[in-house]
């Protein structure tokens, strides 16, 4: 049994502590896999939680951003001084000040706090005010003076890719191609030829946003010391504070970044933001605390969220439905900054071998520069669109084949810790367990094919990551740290950088620690997301928090009952490998009255000791790819999805209902039960909302502004749009994981929205190969002659050199060999 | 946090007083009922009243008499409304509407004579300032264009009430207080010609309320087209009263609404049914003409070829749902 | 903006509410919105805001016992009415037991939403006290919630629901 290996190893030899602590574990859970109230579940019911725009200090002043009227053009003069003679404005701050660029890549450091010379896109800051009070600070805008001089305006990658205009950024690999990608694993074009059927589709998938219902906020101070604080809603704290210590030209250990509750997240606050720096620059400026309330349209401006991804999927199968080679296209429509857009870029092709067996595969991704909103990561992170793509055409590949998609998935699953062909080692994988639940779940094989005209059932299933195999910066330390310090009043402080968005990771954190030193939730204290007392953690981004946190916590809170075992043992004269921690008491598991009350065991330690205060930290695994480009899509494990959704379509409007969702997770290994379902179930939600309404709108031709930047009209469901959800969690531990669990945040929204287009082609017999599907897409494939509506045609990306790595299969060792010698720049002009 | 201009107050205790006030001020005054409505178009300064005047202590305008001629008071609540089982019973295309209007929270707030005199509505217009700055402002506010259709001389922002449609189907009139006394008018005729001028309401008349009259042995129906069944206003929306004799159709009034800046009454369309049996090919072509009458543009959520196409299945579904 | 309306200097009017069962007096700028007034002015920071014009729910308080958006709420309406927040629900026991079924049952995820959907539940089992889902459906539709899809709320307020039935219906049994 693997006890062992699914908690993974201390640095120590197996000590007798050590020995007692997995006896412990094996003998079952008693918190972990539970359900017990979240720690910060009663602060959220009864109003306690401060999120950030929740905080004031006295003398607080008030900031509000001027942003560009303009999707794209030059500055040509930004005079603020006619807004700092208006009374009550104390402070003003235009790009000038803040030379400094930023971004969250070290490879797309293209942002400024405030822009300098250029503007590039509707909503990008230009100027700050800092007020006695935001109706003060909102009047002293109109005060401000920019000139503009227009610039060509490209909303389409399409046409960005032509490289006919002014590009947005002189970085980038081409001109407006911000990124260029080709790589080849295998031999793609032989394994289509041999293939019985090649389907070569085009799909598109719209941008969408995250909306998470708390707008950005930010409250900063200069501490009289000169230090500064700022408290942020902030899902990465440890990155914003890099990016504060690099444009202000503070020491990082002068800055002090505190990221407060989220109000939601979803990716959309794992940058670091222009409103940060300038609240931060107007306090030391002022020296006075400058707080930043971002409006709904402005976190609309802020976005990062889903890029629209046109793509081509050219697959060959075999009669028995077994993939042979896959080449698969993708072109990103970045918006007017880098963001994590190279990371995302990668993402569009990364996970597209994991579900099923892909023994060649080429991908091909181009993200542009355009002048809408920068895109980045929402939850799924670039591969819901390649995934919608993937699932989508499986379904086109099944019928065509006379297959059952169910079975035909079921027959080509990658089998459990292999290789994929472009080397991403798979660990546990329950995706098989996943489709024969909910095919059985959902009554599929009496549905498919088989219901009445205007009703259908679509199934898909998916893959993610349990956090990224590479931090976003290079370097060599841990990932994610924890520090448990134990009071001999029984108490015990558990400190780490993780931040609480509403996934639950607090409670993961506490349970992990409580399962250890066998305590109570309520002897715990946290103290996180505090880069000036908590361990790194990198942030709450690529599902990552329960896979690292939970392994440092672990090993934090292992190294902390050590010297407790240790002088318990000593003192009730128990073998340590025969002691247990559970009830808040240290006993001996053969006579279970032999023990002591935890704190007197803390005490005990401590007098022989000293002080117990114990760090742990995880650094993830190194991954057998080594091309470049290897970085993104290696993780520690792998969650898996399955999904039938069902929809009623009305055909004389086109309006798609989904009537239920039936959803199976493979998360590992739950650590809060009710959590894991509280995200299964948030994720069916948020994917519904994709596959049939969000959609992040431009009006190209009336200045390029965003259509509908708020609540109402950015369609987000209602109770009135949620159907009953029925949810299954496949348990099997993943040796790479803490107590096995793996994530559950964001692999299962990926399968809605495939679920939901072959949900509708089940029931009117029309492929709408994009989202939102939308009821006047509908009603044009129902009219149409090829029963479908979807993107006709597909750029040229002008790739030029196609990196080229040798599989596993083929005897490759994970590295490409080194390209020819001046080859052309990819894509260049002659 | 969206902030609100300031303005002065005013909290009169009747509605002469009220009518007094908006004499006195002129347009530079509001009348403040729920706030569902005027207080969002302040915080996003379209609507920059000097002077708001609160209706919350006018006394006499939320009474609901539903003996005979049904008289509805502009102050009454669309909650109220709502929760009146006699309401549901005697009209329930308009009890349906009102259910259908945003939310049940803001349902609490808003009132009857605010959703009749709704601001109209678009999405170049419903947008904070600076984004309206964006666009150099549209002709309904402080622009000179109508982005919707930029040949156009006149606003296209829509009328988008679900409770107007039902009472011009009703065959409802409106009682406006004015400093020279009352009037009433068909409900019809309340509403102007584009979409700035979409009231012809003088800016010193009140709204007090409306009357219904009896609907004899009429049937009446609403129907509502929005992306969510909540918050949405609709993007198209049809009303019909029909009445039978025998097993002719002896009236048929269909009304349109969110198609445009003024609500339509589709006459001919109506006149189409009139005298002859409600089958599917009467059905059809009545569909198919008042469907003629809509005039979707690009200014709401949902595509404008998409509304005129689901408005005329809308309308076929009404006929259908008076069948017999 | 005139000086006056805006900044330390700017005129306040007074105005005595009754706020979760107690009476309060505040001044506060005559164009504040009682969301404003509450959370800046009287501290009660616990009803969040997402949008300020009545396109999400978040903001909503009981006002005379009823749902009402704080944000399209003028301060000045509220003179000698009943205002429920938040703050309110919880009793010197602790948390009600609406709040404690959404802490059970995993309805507050974020959190954020969370106050909004308490006080419309918290108004509904006032007037239904078994409530059927799809009443809860259309009762709670004015609220919009990012993390949950709705589900786990629905399974609280009927949680809830059903302890205060059980809790009525001991108390019957008792008195009887």
């Amino acid at each position: 049994m693997g006890v062992d290996r699914r908690h993974g190893a201390d640095d120590g030899t197996p000590t007798p502590e050590r020995r007692g602590l997995l006896d412990q574990l094996a003998e079952g859970y008693r918190v972990v896999g539970a359900s017990p109230v979240r720690v910060d579940a009663l602060a959220k019911v009864t109003g306690e939680t401060r999120f950030a725009d929740d905080l004031s200090l006295p003398r607080m002043l008030h900031c509000k951003l001027l942003r560009s009227e303009v999707a794209h053009a030059r500055l040509l003069a930004v005079d603020a001084a006619p807004a700092l003679a208006l009374p009550g404005v104390v402070a003003v701050l235009t790009g000038e000040a803040l030379p400094i660029p930023f971004g969250i890549l070290p490879v797309s450091q293209d942002e400024h706090a405030l822009c300098r010379d250029k503007v590039r896109f509707v909503g990008d800051p230009i100027a700050a005010v800092a007020a006695c009070d935001e109706d003060t600070a909102f009047e002293a805008l109109k005060a401000i003076r920019v000139e503009y001089e227009p610039l060509p305006v490209l909303q389409d990658p399409a046409e960005a890719l032509k490289n006919e205009v002014e590009p947005l950024h002189d970085h980038g690999d081409d001109g407006n191609v911000h990124k260029r990608i080709a790589m080849q694993f295998g031999a793609v074009e032989e394994g289509l030829a041999d293939a019985d059927l090649v389907l070569d589709d085009l799909f598109f998938f719209q941008g969408n946003t995250h909306l998470p219902m708390e707008q950005h906020a930010a409250l900063a101070v200069r501490e009289p010391d000169g230090r500064l604080t700022i408290w942020s809603s902030t899902q990465t704290p440890h990155y914003l504070h890099r990016a504060l210590s690099k444009v202000l030209e503070m020491p990082p250990s002068r800055v002090r970044v505190i990221a407060c509750p989220n109000g939601g997240g979803f990716g959309g606050k794992s940058d670091p933001f222009n409103h940060e720096i300038v609240v931060a620059k107007l306090a030391l400026m002022s020296g006075r605390p400058v707080k930043i309330a971002l409006t709904r349209e402005e976190v609309f401006y802020c976005h990062r969220g889903r890029h629209p991804v046109l793509m081509r999927s050219r697959t060959g199968f075999r009669r028995d439905g077994g993939i042979t080679a896959m080449h698969f296209q993708t072109l990103l429509d970045g918006g007017a900054y880098g963001s994590y857009g190279v990371a995302s870029t990668y993402y569009t092709g990364a996970l597209q071998t994991v579900t099923y067996q892909v023994p060649a595969y080429r991908f091909d991704g181009v993200r542009c520069f355009t002048n809408k909103a920068p895109c980045g990561p929402k939850r799924g992170h670039g591969t819901p669109q390649p995934r919608f793509g993937l699932e989508v055409q499986i379904d086109k590949a099944a019928e065509a084949l006379g297959l059952d998609p169910a079975e035909m998935r079921l027959a080509h699953l990658q089998p459990p810790h292999a290789v994929t062909a472009n080397w991403l080692r798979v660990g546990s994988m329950g995706l098989g367990a996943c489709i024969r639940q909910v095919v059985e779940g959902s009554g599929w094989r009496q549905k498919f094919r088989r219901l009445p005209r205007g009703r259908g059932v679509g199934l898909a299933c998916a893959s993610y990551i349990c956090g990224a195999g590479l931090p976003i910066y290079w370097n060599a330390m841990p990932h994610s740290g924890v520090t448990v310090q134990l009071d001999r009043g029984g108490g015990v402080a558990v400190l780490c950088g993780e931040t609480e968005i509403g996934q639950g990771s607090d409670t993961v954190l506490a349970q992990v620690v409580a399962e250890i030193l066998g305590v109570d939730l309520l002897d715990i204290r946290l103290h996180v997301a505090d880069t000036q007392l908590t361990p790194v953690d990198l942030g709450s981004y690529s599902s990552r928090v329960t896979m690292m946190v939970g392994h440092a916590a672990f090993q934090a809170a292992e190294r902390a009952r050590a010297p407790v075992a240790r002088a318990a043992a000593r003192h009730l004269g128990v073998p340590a490998d025969r002691l247990r921690f559970a009830e808040r008491r240290v006993f001996d598991v053969q006579d279970p009255e032999r023990g002591m009350a935890f704190a007197e065991a803390v005490g005990l330690a401590e007098a022989e000791g000293g002080t117990i205060a114990c760090a742990g930290s995880y650094t993830p695994p190194a991954t057998p790819g080594r091309y470049r480009g290897a970085g993104v899509g290696p993780s520690p494990a792998y969650s898996y999805t399955a999904a039938v959704v069902e929809v009623s379509v009305d055909e004389e409007t086109g309006v798609v209902t989904p009537e239920h969702v039936w959803i199976a997770h493979d998360v590992g290994q739950c650590i809060h039960r009710l959590s894991v379902i509280g995200q299964v179930e948030g994720s069916v939600y948020m994917g519904l909302g994709e596959a049939l309404m969000e959609e992040m709108a431009y009006r190209p031709n009336r200045f390029g502004v965003h259509k509908i930047p708020s609540m109402l009209e950015y369609k987000s469901p209602t109770t009135k749009e949620m159907p009953p959800v029925t949810t299954w969690l496949i348990e099997d531990p993943d040796p790479n994981a803490p107590f096995g669990a793996k994530e559950v945040g964001q692999g299962p929204l990926l399968p809605i929205m495939p679920a939901v287009a072959n949900a509708v082609y089940d029931a009117v017999g029309v492929r709408v190969d994009e989202v939102p599907i939308t009821p006047d897409k509908v009603l044009r494939a129902l009219a149409a002659p090829d029963r479908r509506v979807g993107p006709k045609r597909f750029p040229d990306l002008r790739i030029g050199e196609v990196m080229r790595v040798k599989t596993e299969a083929e005897g490759g060792d994970g590295t490409a060999p080194r390209p020819p010698r001046a080859a052309a720049r990819p894509g260049a002009r002659a | 946090m969206m902030r609100l201009p300031t303005f002065a107050w005013r909290t009169p205790r009747d509605a002469g007083e009220v009518v007094r006030i908006l004499a006195g001020e002129g347009p530079s005054a509001a009348v403040l009922a729920g706030g569902t409505d005027l207080l969002p178009n302040m915080k996003r300064r379209h609507q920059l009243p000097a002077t708001l005047v609160s209706l919350s202590r006018v006394q006499g305008l939320r009474e609901v008499a539903l003996e005979g001629f049904v008289r509805l008071g502009a102050g009454v609540t669309l909650r109220a409304l709502e929760r009146r089982a006699d309401l549901r019973q005697r009209l329930p295309a308009l009890h349906h509407a009102v259910t259908q209007i945003s939310t049940p929270v803001l349902r609490n707030m808003g009132t009857l004579g605010g959703n009749v005199c709704l601001d109209t509505r678009c999405n170049y217009y419903n947008q904070n300032y600076e984004w309206r700055r964006a666009i150099h402002f549209c002709l309904k506010c402080e622009g000179d264009t109508c982005w919707t259709a930029p040949s156009s001389s006149i606003c296209w922002a829509v009328n988008s009430s679900d409770t107007v449609p039902v009472l011009i189907a009703l065959d409802a009139r409106v009682h406006l207080l004015g400093p020279a006394g009352e009037r009433v008018l068909p409900i019809l005729d309340l509403f102007g010609e584009d979409g700035i001028q979409y009231l012809t309401k003088r800016p010193d008349e009140l709204l007090t309320g409306v009357e219904i009259p009896d609907q004899g042995t009429a049937r009446s129906t609403y129907r509502k087209v929005r992306r969510r069944g909540a918050f949405d206003f609709p993007v198209a929306a049809c009303a019909v009263r029909l009445r039978h004799e025998g097993d002719r159709v002896a009236e048929a009034r269909i009304v349109l609404n969110a198609v445009g800046p003024r609500p339509v009454l589709c006459e001919e369309a109506g006149a189409l049914l009139e005298g002859r049996a409600l089958d599917d090919e009467a059905v059809e072509a009545a569909a198919q003409a008042a469907s003629r009458r809509a005039k979707p543009l690009d200014n709401t959520d949902h595509l404008a070829m998409w509304r005129k196409q689901v408005l005329k299945v809308e309308v076929r579904r009404a006929l259908e749902a008076l069948r017999g | 903006m005139s000086e006056q309306a805006a900044g330390p200097t700017a005129r306040r009017v007074q105005a005595t509410w009754r706020v979760n069962g107690e009476s309060v007096t505040v001044a506060f700028r005559p164009h504040r919105t009682l969301l404003e007034v509450l959370r800046e002015d009287l501290g009660l920071t616990g009803t969040k805001h997402g949008c300020e014009l009545g396109e999400c729910g978040t903001c909503t308080v009981l006002l005379d016992g009823e749902p009402v958006l704080s944000c399209l709420v003028l301060g000045l309406e509220c003179e000698g009415r009943e205002i429920r927040t938040v703050e309110g629900l919880a009793g010197p026991e602790g948390p009600s037991d609406l709040q404690r079924a959404f802490a059970e049952l995993g309805a507050a995820q974020c959190g954020y939403c969370t106050p909004g959907f308490l006080l419309v539940a918290e108004h509904v089992l006032a007037r239904e006290p078994r409530p059927t889902r799809a009443q809860l459906v259309e009762e709670l539709s004015g609220n919009l919630c990012r993390c949950t899809g709705y589900l786990k709320i629905y399974e609280a307020v009927e949680r809830a629901a059903q302890r205060r039935a059980e809790g009525a219906a001991a108390e019957g049994r008792h008195g009887g």
